[in-house]
Formats: structure tokens, sequence, C-alpha cells
């Protein structure tokens, strides 16, 4: 087993997964996901968010199977290659309150990066403003990580720590399986019009999402660290697989039939360029202080970071509140509240990365 | 001349920026690194490789010592 461990870290084995991810999400497009959503972690997790009730837009509710995949996919991987490793307490309320903005700057836009790259691989022109916003995020981050930015150490945990995620996980799989209704109406809601009600079947959806979570693990795929390490220190290795997604999920939708190009009547987008563009920017520096964007938090939470998990759960109650308080956009616009929020997301993790320097202490 | 840093339980991407700011500093000897995860051990190693310098491993229980030495100052 070891023995593949240098092909999964080498240059080969990122763009094997980013191949992977880029053939397989348009895949699950055609197979019943929402357009340009074959997979979008902000997205699903905002359906599940939804699926539970934690907030009540009837068209986005749904346990997303691939959701699950990932942390579960992420966490075969790591005992087999003997990496899971219970941590936590690199300050997890902060990283919770990261996850909350991220996933609201993510919800202005309308995905997280790796629904950014599969929305440039279908045509749509509105991601090119979210990329760029995404860079510009990820820029501020590394200024503030010059600066010495650091949320401190991590210590080992008890097991039990790195388990959580994982049980909670399969505790959604069971839910999503059986679909009980806790009181007359729901949850579990699932939606019956709109993006919740696409869906690709259940096992075909958690097959992949296991295939991503493990793969993702083994070369520590990550969109957020592409574009960081870049801008840090010239280093093009992530950026390899986030490019092959690209290239891949381009050529697997003109086969499909899936590619239309334009900035106008996009699925599940809209074109004010500012704050798809500010959106992104909130949500590309929320992950760089956090270490990850939204998927490669998934897969660190799945091999036993409890820091990383509390970031996931940053993001589903985020997602729950971006629904209730009318700041997730809709394809007509951003929501009432949108903007304001992505201004106090952006003040948040400003002062977060100037309050954190701790050059003397790392 | 050498150095030795504590990199154990940051996240990505610390560990590399800290032994970067070390590389740059000290030109040329040998750079102890301790990590708690295969991911920093990874990166670690290929940003020492990519400037030059060889690197050992050695495994400590869950915890990894990384040797990076460079000869010459280029």
């Amino acid at each position: 087993m070891s023995a593949l461990t240098p092909f999964f870290a080498s240059r080969r084995g990122i763009v094997f997964a980013g191949i992977f991810i880029g053939v397989f999400a348009p895949i699950l497009q055609k197979l019943g996901n929402p357009a340009n959503m074959g997979i979008c972690v902000a997205c699903m997790e905002r359906d599940i968010a939804g699926a539970l009730g934690l907030h009540r837009a009837d068209v986005v509710q749904y346990l997303r199977p691939e959701i699950m995949g990932f942390v579960l996919g992420s966490l075969a991987a790591a005992l087999m290659f003997k990496e899971f490793k219970a941590r936590t307490g690199s300050a997890p309320i902060i990283r919770f309150f990261l996850g909350f903005f991220a996933m609201v700057g993510a919800l202005v836009f309308l995905g997280c990066p790796w629904r950014a790259l599969l929305r440039l691989a279908g045509g749509d022109g509105n991601a090119i403003l979210g990329l760029a916003g995404l860079a510009l995020g990820i820029w501020i981050g590394v200024l503030f990580m010059r600066g010495g930015y650091s949320l401190g150490r991590s210590s080992p945990a008890g097991s039990a720590t790195g388990w959580v995620m994982a049980v909670l996980m399969m505790v959604l799989l069971l839910l999503a399986i059986f679909k009980p209704q806790f009181t007359p109406g729901g949850p579990i809601f699932i939606s019956v019009k709109g993006p919740g009600a696409a869906r690709a079947p259940l096992a075909i959806a958690l097959i992949v999402g296991l295939g991503v979570g493990f793969l993702a693990q083994r070369t520590r795929f990550c969109t957020m660290g592409a574009i960081r390490d870049v801008i840090l220190m010239k280093d093009f290795h992530l950026l390899s697989g986030i490019l092959a997604l690209v290239i891949a999920a381009f050529a697997t939708n003109l086969i499909l039939g899936q590619f239309k190009t334009g900035f106008v009547n996009q699925p599940i987008a809209h074109d004010h360029h500012l704050w798809n563009f500010l959106g992104m920017t909130l949500a590309g520096l929320a992950f760089t202080l956090a270490g990850g964007c939204p998927g490669r938090q998934l897969i660190l939470s799945g091999e036993g970071d409890g820091d990383a998990a509390i970031f996931v759960l940053g993001m589903i109650v985020g997602a729950g509140f971006a629904h209730n308080f009318a700041l997730a956009s809709s394809p007509k616009g951003p929501g009432a509240f949108g903007p304001a929020a992505v201004v106090i997301g952006l003040i948040f993790c400003i002062a977060i990365g100037w309050a954190m320097r701790e050059r003397s202490k790392i | 001349m050498s150095a030795r840093i504590d990199a154990r339980g940051l996240s990505c991407p610390q560990p590399v920026v800290l032994v970067k700011r070390e590389m740059e500093k000290m030109g040329k000897g040998t750079l102890e690194v301790l990590v708690d995860t295969v991911t920093a051990r990874e990166n670690v190693s290929r940003l020492a490789r990519s400037f030059g310098y060889q690197v050992t491993v050695e495994e400590k229980g869950s915890e990894f010592l990384l040797k990076l030495l460079k000869e010459v100052t280029l």
C-alpha cells in the first residue's frame, strides 16, 4: 500500500485527482445533479443545512451523499495509510466563524472554488469574476501570513475527537437513505423543485464522493492552496491539479453536450460582477486564514482534524443563516442583505488576520 | 551552520513558510525540522528538494524529524 504513496505525492498524482473530479462532476450532473454543480462543497453543505431544517429555502434541501462520501473516503484513506490522527486546539472558535463567513461569501457568488472551476469549464463567464475575487482574497491572506499570522498549534487529542465527524457523516448517510420524518412535513426536508430536487442516484453520488475523498486525502488536493502556493512561493504543484480539473471538466462537458458560454442566464448563477467578485474575495480570505478550501476542510475532518471539523460546522450553520437572513444570492442577484454581510465578513477576517500575528511565538 | 525548527501542530502552509524563511537565512548547512503530519513531511521535503537540499527522514513515533542538508551555497 505504501508503495503508492510516492505516486500520490507526485505531480502525476495531483493531476490524476484533478482529472477524476473533472470527469465525474459533469457525469454526476448528467445523472441528475444541478447544472455546473456536479460537485460543489458549499452548495451541497447548504442543501444539507436545508434538509435538517436549519433554513427553510424549500428549493435547496437534500442530504447530499457526496459530502458524506468525501469525509468517509478521506477516513478510509487515512486509516489505510496510517495517517489518521486526532488533533485539535488551534483556535476552534475563530475557525468556526471563518467557516461561517466563508459560506456567506460562497453563497453570494453561488459556489465554492470547486464549483467556480466547474462553472468556468461549463462556459459560465461569471466564474472568471469569482475566481479573480478568490485570488484577491488569497493574496490578502498571504500578506497576513507573511506578517506572521497564525492560529496557533493544534495538539494530539484522544481518538474520539477525530472520529466525531466521521460518525456524524454516517448518521447523515443513514438519514439520507431512510428519509425519516421527525415532524409532519419534515425534517428531513427534501426539495420537490429547484436545485435541491436535481440529484444523481444516491449510490452513485456516494461512490463518486468516496473516490474523491480518498484521492483528495492522498494527494492533498486544495484549490485555495493551489493559488496560495503560487503567490507565496512560486510552487505550481497543487495548481497543476486544478488545471487538470478544469481541462477534464471542459472536455467532459463538451462530450456530454453541457457546455454553454456566456454571462447571462447561466444555471444557478447571477451576473452581478461586483458581488460575484467580492463574495469570493471574502471566501478566499477566510479559506486562507483557515488553511484550506471547503473541500480540503472536509478531507482534513475525515482524517481526524477536529479544527477542520469545526470549520465545516461553521459553514453549515453559515448556510442556515445565509438563507434565513436573505444573505444568499439567487439567479436574480444578491440577497437583500448579502452585500452588507460580505462587508461584515471582510471586516471580521481582516481583524482576525491582524489580531492573530504572533511572529515571536511560532 | 545548523538550525532546528519545531513545526508540530502548525496548519498548512506555516511549516513550509518557516522552513523557507530559515533556508533563505542560512544559505548552507543542516536544518532539522520536526513535523507531525505526513502532509507537512511531504510539503517540506518538496520545498527543500526544489532548493537543492538533500532530505532524510527519521520517523519518531507519530512524528517525523526531517534533516535538510546543503553543502554549497548557490
